[in-house]
């Protein structure tokens, strides 16, 4: 009966709604949590910010090691995207229906992308950690797996996406398998790669900052260890420069994308 | 209306007894049969998934077959390897419903692409074309009327150009066939008329055999020197135009339709 089917979406919704209520007042309850206490704070904490979160002339002495460190995290950030995104078009090649040599060697390349893509990238630093202790070198693999994981899974969606039509054709003509991945793959794609790269690099310039807490690096660490020694003024100056560097990365990177695209 | 000229001694492609079989239950090419001559201008029409696109698709082995033969220049395709199959595949070109082109390039560099199934895979990949292949492209982009548009990419031609560019590419492979799946479809009529009436041309200049996948009987009927009915993966009508009585034409179209109303061309 048609008019079952309204009562079937309004219970389906009362139950929905029902759960994630439920949910929320478990989880509420098991980590006695107390969500007054817990809204009333947010104002005391903007209060705290206003009269010790900010640069103070003594904090801009700094600066100069800010940038230093700054700059660090930046070129780490780039140069471990740009590397995976070399590996990850070679996998996406051997992943993607569109251009893979076959069926088995295909689920294999997805596989690793999505294993690497699911392990969250703190978890990355610290398993890296173990090996290579606090350095450099940790930072840059977690981002290199991280986002290794992740643009294998967009390259190969854009190729799938956007040249399929065109490699049927190539096909048809008995082209070369080389000749219709670099005839016809990459002039359709690659914008849209390029595009996933520097959306990439706006999101790992971000983590850095993370990841350096972890490994002691870059400018994620400098954070640390002025908030730490309660240098707050220090510590809201690097936030402040974190902030102004990435919205000029991704004003920068709309730009290109405006021109590739 | 052109009659068929001159009855050739081998078929250029014969196919024989084709069947496929995807996991469904019923089969997609039911025991389909018929060889095509030089320079034959074949409408292959039915209702949609009647298995026109499979069809097509099994001749240059885009689709492997289940059972039975497709002899193309009398070697069977099915038996080929990769490479001979490229060989194969070279000698005959395909045209699209949407067209297929890398759309970001230039019409030369789509037309050209045509040319990649007879270069060496180095000079292939490399886009490396001779100045002769060059030249022809050139000359088949002006003969279609694209000559201001050699340089254009391709996303900023309307879709009766893309396919003209879409032609262009099949033309340069120097085809012995052309298989054309729904060319018009995605075209308003003024195009559609210019595709049809080029690529009867080229059918009659260059001698190039035609298998045309359409969904208009009419535009069958005034263009095709022979018609192919199909209808749940089996031929239900090989015969030429003047044979297509409204009665066929039901019959092709399943009877619960009534037939579409068609004015005969000659």
């Amino acid at each position: 009966m048609p008019a079952d089917i309204f009562a079937k979406r309004r219970n389906d919704r009362l139950l929905f709604f029902g759960a994630l209520a439920a949910l929320t007042a478990g989880s509420i309850f098991i980590t006695n949590y107390d969500p007054v206490a817990g809204f009333t704070s947010i104002g005391k904490a903007f209060v705290w910010g206003a009269s010790n979160f900010y640069p103070n002339a003594r904090a801009l002495t700094k600066l100069p090691d800010i940038a230093l460190k700054l700059r660090d995290t930046i070129l780490m950030s780039v140069a471990a995207t740009t590397v995976a995104a070399i590996f990850a078009l070679m996998l996406a090649m051997v992943g993607s229906r569109t251009t893979r040599i076959n069926a088995v060697f295909g689920a294999i390349a997805r596989a690793i992308a999505s294993v690497l893509r699911n392990i969250p990238l703190v978890a990355w630093a610290m398993i890296l950690m173990l090996a290579f202790s606090q350095s450099q070198l940790t930072g840059f693999l977690a981002l290199f797996f991280g986002s290794l994981g992740f643009l294998t899974r967009a390259f190969i969606e854009t190729i799938d996406e956007v040249s399929i039509h065109a490699v049927e054709a190539l096909q048809a003509t008995g082209a070369s398998h080389t000749s219709i991945i670099l005839q016809a793959v990459l002039p359709s794609s690659l914008p849209q790669m390029i595009s996933w790269l520097l959306f990439m690099i706006d999101t790992n310039i971000r983590d850095a900052t993370l990841v350096g807490l972890l490994t002691g690096t870059g400018v994620g660490f400098s954070f640390d260890v002025y908030y730490k020694s309660f240098h707050f003024h220090e510590a809201s100056l690097v936030v402040l420069m974190i902030v102004i560097t990435i919205i000029c990365i991704e004003m920068m990177s709309n730009y290109i994308r405006r021109i590739i695209l | 209306m052109t009659q068929i000229s001159q009855l050739p001694g081998a078929p250029l492609l014969e196919v024989s007894h084709v069947m496929k079989n995807y996991d469904g239950t019923r089969p997609a090419l039911d025991d389909i049969s018929f060889s095509i001559g030089k320079g034959e201008f074949v409408a292959v029409i039915g209702p949609s998934g009647a298995g026109k696109s499979t069809l097509l698709r099994c001749i240059n082995r885009m689709i492997d077959v289940s059972d039975g033969e497709v002899r193309f220049e009398g070697v069977s395709v099915s038996q080929l390897n990769r490479r001979d199959l490229k060989k194969v595949r070279s000698k005959i070109g395909m045209i699209f419903q949407h067209y297929n082109l890398v759309e970001r390039l230039t019409v030369i560099e789509n037309v050209l692409h045509g040319r990649l199934g007879s270069k060496s895979t180095l000079s292939g990949a490399l886009g490396r074309y001779s100045r002769d292949e060059k030249r022809q492209a050139m000359e088949l982009i002006s003969m279609l009327g694209l000559a201001e548009h050699v340089y254009q990419r391709c996303d900023r031609l309307s879709g009766g150009q893309k396919q003209r560019v879409g032609i262009a590419r099949a033309l340069v492979q120097d085809p012995k066939v052309i298989l054309c799946d729904e060319p018009i479809a995605s075209l308003d009529p003024n195009a559609s008329k210019v595709i049809m009436e080029q690529l009867k041309r080229f059918s009659n200049e260059m001698h190039i055999s035609l298998i045309v996948n359409l969904h208009q009987v009419d535009v069958a009927l005034r263009y095709s020197d022979r018609i192919l009915g199909v209808n749940k993966g089996r031929i239900v009508f090989d015969g030429r135009p003047s044979e297509l009585s409204p009665e066929r034409i039901a019959e092709i179209y399943g009877t619960e339709l009534s037939a579409p109303r068609v004015r005969y061309a000659s």
